[in-house]
């Protein structure tokens, strides 16, 4: 048996003893991780619309409504009904105008929404039983996804550190810490996500999120891609609330 | 009658061997079917052998592990929680068993925050 040939069965009884003697076995595992809410009383989820405010680059109302029916269309078992979305801006309004009809005097229109506070005069219409029960009639008694969205945008000026290479009258390197101003531009979302029982039209579950995002001001980001962008990190918390995800990872089994 | 005799003595003499084991071979024998049956994602199979193999011997602390996996494949993550406490406090040495506690509560603990929110 040459020298070679001793290598080569010492390294396939090397391997054999090491296969038998394995204690511990790698395997691909998926969690279930159960959704929030129990949604199992319903078949169907209508996103009815959102009552949106900000900058006017993104209609947030828009946006949203089909941004969350595409993603539960796709990633939930409830069927998605396909529907105009609700002018609840002008809902509320009329709401406004009716309730003044005695009082003689027409109601002073809102202010458009920029801030979180102008949200105020219209969260009422959430806790409008009898509205969203009506709603909940018109579409068979689904589940209904609606809210508020704030999207804002803002000019920053921050502070940063930056290390600058200087030379002393030696010659040799120094390196200088100096603060310098740089514009930023920001980005917020401030999306409230209220789920309305279809059948009698009460708020079963609602959270409130925040997310930003921040460019150097020579960077020419759209409005619409940072909402976009921001949407997407909310996104599976959303889902979460409603279907069971799975967590794909591998752990290790022992003998 | 001596057929009787027989066949009981048979059936004595081929029931002393697995009498005879130690509990922790027999607690070893019920862990290595439950892995075979979970390579093939018979979870629930895995299950019960290795509750098997932790009731056979509250000692071994691959068992508890294995079933807090077979816990978490399942989505029983309060069971997986105190299977892995239960193996690290019989192997708290163990790497792999801290790797797989590591992860669990990763998961569990988005859960968690999930349901409070």
């Amino acid at each position: 048996m040459t020298a070679r040939t001793g290598r080569t069965v010492v390294s396939v009884l090397a391997v054999a003893v090491t296969a038998a003697c394995a204690h511990y076995y790698e395997i691909p595992i998926e969690t279930p991780i159960k959704p929030k809410l129990d949604v199992s009383a319903f078949q169907r989820v209508l996103v009815a619309g959102f009552i949106t405010g900000g900058t006017d680059d993104v209609d947030g109302n828009v946006e949203t409504t089909r941004l969350l029916r595409s993603q539960l269309r796709s990633k939930s078992d409830l069927r998605v009904i396909d529907a105009d979305t609700l002018p609840l801006m002008e809902v509320v309004s009329s709401d406004r105008a009716k309730a003044n009809t005695g009082a003689g005097a027409a109601p002073a229109p809102l202010p458009p929404i920029k801030e979180e506070k102008d949200l105020e005069p219209y969260e009422p219409l959430f806790a409008n039983v009898a509205y969203w029960k009506q709603i909940g009639e018109e579409y068979q008694q689904p589940l209904i996804v609606t809210g508020t969205v704030m999207f804002t945008s803002q000019e920053r000026s921050t502070s940063q550190l930056r290390a600058q290479e200087t030379r002393d009258q030696f010659g040799r390197r120094q390196t200088e810490t100096t603060r310098v101003y740089v514009e930023r531009k920001a980005f917020i979302l401030r999306p409230k996500w209220i789920f309305i029982d279809g059948r009698d039209g009460t708020v079963i579950h609602s959270e409130t999120f925040r997310e930003e995002v921040s460019y150097g001001a020579n960077q020419q980001t759209p409005a619409l891609s940072s909402y976009f962008e921001l949407m997407d990190r909310l996104i599976p918390t959303f889902l979460s609330t409603l279907s069971s995800q799975k967590v794909k990872g591998t752990r290790f089994l022992l003998q | 009658m001596k057929i009787a005799l027989l066949a009981i003595v048979l059936l004595l003499s081929s029931a002393v061997p697995a009498l005879a084991q130690k509990p922790r071979e027999r607690a070893e024998a019920q862990v290595k079917f439950g892995i075979n049956v979970a390579q093939y994602n018979l979870w629930r199979e895995a299950i019960a052998r290795f509750e098997r193999a932790a009731d056979i011997d509250p000692t071994y602390a691959a068992a508890y592990n294995n079933l807090a996996i077979a816990y978490e494949q399942q989505g029983e993550l309060g069971k997986a929680r105190d299977a892995y406490e239960k193996s690290l406090k019989l192997d708290p040495d163990n790497q792999y068993i801290k790797q797989n506690y590591e992860l669990f509560r990763e998961i569990n603990d988005r859960a968690n925050r999930q349901n409070r929110r």
